[in-house]
């Protein structure tokens, strides 16, 4: 089932499957995140914003709104 | 190459150690200055590499590719893919972060398709072999056909044998990592031959960020997006192609290079500690924990150097004046300029000790988690999470604090914080309120344990904050923007910091005050010397005829009629002509025309008010705090006659001091940064014009 990023809970690892914006895209295959590659959600700010992720053994913090164009699978 | 030195650049991706290692290799022989052009901090050094060699080193702002995100990453873009220019590098060090070597790549493949000559410096070996990483460094220097150095920058390991390396010949590798697709090679052509420039990549970069590049004229540019369009290049086509492509063999690269990966948790300890310092209650506490004590070092460790500071300029000055000969030019030096570079010094425990504090927390990687902890609210107030750092800052002076938004991507976010920066009670109105709240607040204790005046200052301080929060979050619906926002930031691993670097920091950012805020503060100082000095000749020969009259019934010392002289004098002044101008303007506050010859010296830097102050009640020694007190306690309104300074007067002062743009240093870096007068302006009319209206009403419903 498709789902994105923002939808994955604390400790849940998936496979980057796209992204459905552009821009960010660009930005976040820069960082890394090609499709294909593992994700794995680590932990949210205190108000659930910005969220905490790992890929290929680095840390990065996204906002809900560029983690929700992740698309993954799992 | 000039004069037999080489220009050797260091790149490479944030938190990669790119400091630690500039570092090691200009020690102090480092400067500060500016991309032509563009106000993007240039740090430079030179290192003798052999004994026949010298390099003058660059630091590059971190990046991660050559497409920018922010404006100090588009000086990268833009050195790298011109080269005619004379900023040029010869060579380039690019360092890699060994534990996280595929993030690091991306650059580097980009460099080799403009076949820059770089060495690879291999950093964090350290933690690398805690992290059970094997790497095969000879394979990966055949792999990319350059040479890979492992260094050590923390510690300064490996660094002779990267001298030895970048003394050498070093040609640029031979791979070709990006292949160009058919479609697109004429319109390549073209510009490159248009151009001449040396390779396709770089002919494909003028067409995919023509209008980053600011090398290009207007008709040059005009030119490329004209060919661009006739042959339907659109510039973000490629470029999530190109990133795929370059990753497809970086990881080829890597899979060959790397002998054994690191095991999984190696990060455990700083997974740990992010569970603590992120904590939904927790995180939030301890970061007021850290910013309390932040102001702790700030107001009582600084307070010693201060004072020390600010009694031996008195002194001098006063030696000065005894010792130099009378005369204009030498009361110019005794009374202008000398107490002008005594202002200018005093600041600097404060600002020393605060970037300190800064640093300590960015080498830590702990400000990185301040930025995630704070962003969501920040962005509430059309702010970022990566303000809080120029807001912090702001607590010293606005002007580094200013110069320190330049990391915030977002163009309105950081014209926001840009402008609600000098809300942020600076180190200068701190003189200010302290006697103030010292005249009109008892000191006496609150349940025996908190301090009324303590109490009152820590509110200016938050009037302060909120003044600059509430106007940012104003702002966020006035400027509109179709710019969009972005987070997207490495977390990295929790490092002890390295003190060198931190040191570096501190002499950086004190240079930057003492050179860009100073020489205005000293300009204006002797500016308003002169103002203070001068008046009429008629009126100011008269001085000491009319005070010899006046006083003679009063059997007065020779020093105390040598003060009334002096008060006479400058209430005749030309500074004096204008405190009484603008009367009329600031009486409904409560003030009257010696207040307003204090305000109007404040322009210089705020502290001035408390020596402007004591001139004009004809005290002598600035440094005698209890004196001002008394004698401002004592000062009586000839209107009322009760007391002038009446607490509705103190409080208006306060507030007007708490919101007022008085700081023309600040207004100078605001032109710079933003290119123009616009925003300078709107900024004093909007501070100037708020602290005047809260001044207003606190006095006229006070009194």
């Amino acid at each position: 089932m498709a789902k994105n990023v923002a939808e994955m809970l604390p400790g849940e690892t998936a496979i980057i499957a796209g992204f459905a914006d552009e821009q960010i895209g660009l930005k976040l295959l820069e960082l890394g995140l090609l499709p294909g590659t593992a994700i794995r959600f680590n932990f949210t700010a205190p108000f659930g914003d910005p969220v905490c992720v790992s890929v290929s053994d680095v840390d990065l913090s996204l906002r809900i709104d560029e983690a929700s164009t992740i698309s993954v699978i799992n | 190459m000039e004069n037999g030195r080489i220009r050797i650049a260091l790149t490479g991706k944030p938190n990669a150690g790119k400091s630690s290692l500039f570092n090691h290799l200009t020690g102090l022989n480092q400067k500060i200055g500016n991309f032509p052009g563009v106000t993007v901090d240039k740090r430079m050094g030179y290192c003798q590499l052999d004994s026949n060699t010298q390099a003058e080193i660059v630091d590059l702002p971190g990046i991660y590719s050559l497409y920018p995100r922010t404006l100090d990453e588009k000086i990268v873009t833009e050195i790298f893919s011109d080269q005619k220019s004379e900023l040029y590098p010869d060579k380039v060090v690019l360092i890699a972060d060994a534990t996280n070597l595929k993030n690091c790549m991306l650059l580097l493949t980009q460099l080799i398709d403009l076949r820059i000559p770089t060495v690879v410096a291999l950093n964090m070996m350290d933690l690398a072999a805690k992290s059970g990483l094997s790497i095969d460094v000879k394979r990966l220097s055949s792999l990319l056909d350059l040479p890979v150095v492992m260094i050590n920058a923390r510690k300064g390991h490996g660094i002779y044998e990267l001298k030895r390396l970048l003394a050498e010949p070093l040609s640029a590798s031979r791979k070709s990592v990006f292949q160009i697709e058919d479609e697109i090679k004429p319109v390549i052509a073209i510009i490159r031959n248009h151009f001449t420039l040396a390779t396709d990549y770089e002919a494909y970069h003028f067409l995919q960020q023509t209008d980053n590049l600011i090398f290009l004229t207007q008709e040059q540019r005009a030119f490329v997006k004209a060919v661009a369009k006739e042959h339907q290049f659109f510039p973000h086509k490629y470029q999530g192609a190109e990133t795929v492509m370059r990753y497809g063999f970086i990881q080829e690269l890597l899979n060959k290079a790397i002998v054994k990966p690191s095991h999984r948790d190696w990060k455990r300890v700083s997974h740990g500690i992010d569970r603590v310092l992120t904590h939904k209650v927790g995180g939030y506490l301890i970061f007021f924990g850290v910013l309390f004590l932040i102001f702790q070092a700030i107001f009582a460790w600084a307070q010693i150097p201060m004072d020390f500071i600010d009694s031996s300029f008195a002194r001098l000055s006063n030696i000065l004046s005894s010792e130099l000969p009378e005369g204009p030019f030498f009361e110019l030096i005794s009374q202008g300029i000398v107490p002008g570079i005594g202002g200018i010094v005093i600041f600097i425990p404060q600002i020393a000790i605060l970037f300190a504090c800064i640093a300590i927390l960015e080498e830590s990687g702990y400000m990185a988690r301040v930025v995630f902890l704070m962003d969501k609210a920040m962005r509430k107030f059309g702010l970022n999470g990566k303000s809080v750092v120029p807001l912090m800052s702001g607590w010293a002076c606005a002007i580094p604090a200013i110069m320190a938004t330049r990391t915030i991507d977002n163009w309105k976010e950081r014209l926001i914080t840009i402008f609600v920066t000098p809300f942020m009670s600076c180190s200068a109105r701190l003189p200010v309120f302290t006697i103030l709240v010292a005249l009109i607040i008892p000191d006496v204790k609150l349940f025996g344990f908190f301090n009324y005046q303590g109490l009152v200052l820590m509110g200016l301080y938050l009037l302060g904050f909120f003044a600059a929060i509430f106007s940012a979050w104003a702002m966020k619906f006035i400027i509109k923007t179709t710019e969009r926002s972005f987070l997207m930031m490495e977390l990295p691993t929790y490092r002890m910091p390295r003190w060198p670097n931190v040191g570096y920091t501190i002499i950086e950012k004190t240079k930057t005050f003492v050179f860009e805020a100073g020489r205005v503060i000293l300009a204006i100082s002797i500016i308003l010397w002169v103002l203070k000095s001068y008046g009429p000749p008629d009126e100011m020969n008269d001085a000491k005829r009319v005070v010899k009259a006046e006083s003679s019934s009063l059997q007065l010392s020779e020093a105390e009629i040598e003060n009334r002289v002096a008060a006479y004098k400058l209430e005749h002044s030309y500074a004096g002509k204008l405190g009484k101008g603008i009367e009329p303007l600031i009486r409904p506050l409560g003030f009257d025309w010696k207040i307003g010859i204090a305000l109007v010296s404040s322009f210089a830097a705020r502290e001035v008010f408390v020596g402007t102050i004591a001139a004009i009640y004809s005290i002598s020694s600035t440094e005698d705090q209890p004196t001002i007190k008394q004698r401002l306690r004592s000062e009586i309104n000839p209107e009322t006659g009760g007391p002038r300074y009446t607490p509705a007067v103190g409080m208006s002062l306060l507030i007007f001091y708490t919101f007022a743009m008085q700081c023309m240093s600040t207004l100078a870096i605001v032109k710079r940064e933003t290119k123009g007068w616009k925003w300078p302006l709107i900024q004093l009319a909007y501070m100037t014009g708020l602290a005047y209206l809260s001044a207003f009403i606190v006095y006229q419903v006070m009194s």
